[in-house]
């Protein structure tokens, strides 16, 4: 397969499968998070650290492309 | 009640005129019309992909959820970052090929990668045969705002009407900049009203969103775990739903469009980057459903939930805004569905079908013409089809999901060719029809789209192993590529089904 491994893979996947993955094991009310029960908590903040991981991908992917292309980006 | 009444006819009226003025000057081509020329930036990138979230069914589709299902509506809040973050990986060598290529549409990706007339037709026929029912959606969405929220006054076909006719005005004149320009003022008054109403709802009811929300604990104990208020839609169906859907995303042929609409490559990435973010205004519409259950149990239908909790607590000018920024939620949304199910028409069903010989301006002008006649069609089945409208969305998902493997592994492996394609495609949507038409969605727990996509992802690698088994010689043969000679006469160089995805780079 001529798939390139891309690190940016890494933090990109991460916020995905935790976010699906954990589903079973927080489908529960307890503990409350500011006001809000735990699996709706669960998905709101995966959803909102998700720039921040696919921001670091950017980073990631960025400085691999540039120094494989030499494209300069 | 003329006070609603004139807010929501403004709101209709300015949106269809900055719709037209949008189009900006020069000659309208395919190239401007359905693509926007491929100047879009950030922003404009942006506010199209946002309106496929802020659709009439995140407003009215959203709360309804919430108030009936509970948990399950979850996954809405969940999908789309799923979806963003397959298009970080996706969409970049999908742009540069577009961009090498030319392409406009869906299928002519399916045309260029694969060199195949018969996978891009049926790519088209699937696409457009899943955005009626979408488009039916959105209208009849369209009409149950206005005709709520203008208190009764304006019966909901007249309002599908007229707005759908100002929506066909502009997307007739302007193609997809005017629909940029329009949906600049649908995100605007559509996350104030959300914000406000979000927050002011519980707060007006309950002091507070958490004391909202412990009220709901107490009254509905099962309300806000999985399956809610169902039978059926537990763990399993959520997570088979949040992926089907999180694929699906960018496989609808708008979101595929709207993605060649950009200048270039980091435009694709920062969106995805920042648009997360952009899905938080949907808890707020859970919290205006979870609060309407509170408030006003035992309604009819659901989908209704909002509005009427909306009339009930504020002034008439206050719903006419409610109902002017869900009419214009739904015409965006409907104006992109129609633009790119008319350009899908004439460019990948009628053009082949005449043997390609037709020039770019009769194809203009073919776009036009199909973009009127399935704007009639929708117009026809939002007014008296009798079918669930939720459940066309969610055959219409199930259907364009099952693009998914052939747009990755075209995309990514080089050896892959059409025929396995196809026969996944085949296998994954004759699934989908089954199950749903046999009463067999939830399937084993499942959502039947994923049960077609597992299906359909197994059949392609089956075939494509059995396929390389079978002949060692070198998969690929030379004809030249159809597209690239068309409009570059081959200058180019090597079409995209021959190349590596490194050389799909755009200079």
């Amino acid at each position: 397969m001529p798939i390139r491994f891309r690190l940016a893979l890494v933090p990109a996947l991460t916020p995905a499968v935790a976010l699906v993955a954990g589903l079973p094991f927080v489908n529960r009310l307890e503990p409350i998070v500011f006001g809000l029960p735990f699996l709706l908590a669960w998905i709101l903040g995966w959803v909102l650290v998700t720039p921040a991981f696919l921001g670091l991908a950017y980073l990631l992917d960025r400085s691999t492309s540039a120094a494989e292309d030499g494209d300069g980006r | 009640m003329t006070t609603p009444l004139l807010v929501i006819l403004a709101f209709i009226l300015v949106s269809t005129v900055v719709g037209v003025i949008g189009r900006g000057r020069g000659v309208m081509n395919l190239e401007r019309w359905s693509v926007g020329g491929r100047q879009f930036g950030v922003i404009l990138v942006w506010l199209l992909m946002a309106g496929e979230i802020y659709t009439t069914f995140t407003f009215l589709g959203a709360s309804g959820w919430a108030y009936s299902r509970g948990a399950p509506s979850f996954y809405i809040l969940a999908y789309g970052t799923i979806g963003y973050i397959i298009s970080f990986f996706l969409l970049p060598p999908l742009w540069r090929m577009a961009k090498r290529l030319g392409l406009h549409t869906q299928p002519d990706f399916f045309l260029a990668r694969y060199d195949s007339p018969a996978l891009a037709g049926l790519v088209a026929l699937i696409g457009v045969v899943s955005i009626v029912p979408y488009l039916q959606l959105q209208l009849a969405g369209l009409g149950l705002i206005v005709h709520t929220a203008s208190g009764g006054a304006i019966a909901s076909e007249v309002a599908i009407i007229v707005a759908f006719a100002l929506t066909c005005v502009f997307v007739y004149t302007s193609g997809l900049q005017g629909i940029a320009w329009v949906a600049i003022i649908k995100d605007i008054t559509m996350v104030v009203v959300v914000v406000i109403i979000g927050i002011g709802l519980p707060s007006m009811y309950f002091g507070s969103v958490g004391q909202m929300l412990s009220e709901l604990v107490r009254q509905h104990p099962s309300h806000l775990t999985f399956p809610g208020g169902t039978t059926t839609m537990g763990v399993g169906w959520v997570i088979s739903t949040i992926l089907l859907t999180g694929v699906g995303f960018y496989c609808w042929p708008h979101m595929f469009a709207s993605a060649f609409s950009a200048k270039d490559e980091r435009t694709i990435k920062r969106n995805a980057v920042i648009m997360p973010l952009y899905q938080l205004p949907i808890l707020l519409v859970f919290f205006v459903g979870f609060t309407a259950l509170l408030v006003m149990p035992g309604l009819k239908n659901p989908d209704t939930a909002l509005l009427a909790l909306v009339t009930q607590s504020y002034p008439a000018w206050f719903a006419g805004l409610v109902g002017g920024a869900g009419a214009v939620t739904a015409m965006v949304p409907a104006s992109m569905l129609l633009l790119v199910a008319s350009t899908l028409t004439a460019k990948n069903i009628y053009r082949p079908l005449r043997g390609g010989a037709v020039s770019e301006e009769q194809l203009m002008r073919a776009s036009r013409g199909f973009m009127l006649l399935i704007a009639v069609v929708a117009l026809i089945l939002a007014i008296w089809s009798p079918n669930e409208l939720v459940k066309l969305l969610i055959f219409g998902y199930d259907g364009i999901a099952q693009f998914f493997p052939g747009i990755v592994l075209g995309v990514f492996v080089r050896r892959i060719t059409a025929r396995p394609v196809i026969f996944g495609l085949v296998a994954g949507e004759a699934v989908v029809v089954s199950l749903i038409w046999s009463g067999h969605d939830p399937f084993l727990g499942m959502n039947a789209g994923f049960v077609g996509l597992l299906v359909n992802a197994l059949v392609t690698l089956l075939s494509a192993t059995w396929g390389q088994v079978l002949n060692h010689r070198e998969i690929h043969d030379s004809r030249p590529d159809p597209i690239t000679q068309l409009k570059f006469g081959g200058e180019h160089g090597e079409p995209g089904g021959r190349d590596r995805v490194d050389g799909w780079r755009a200079g």
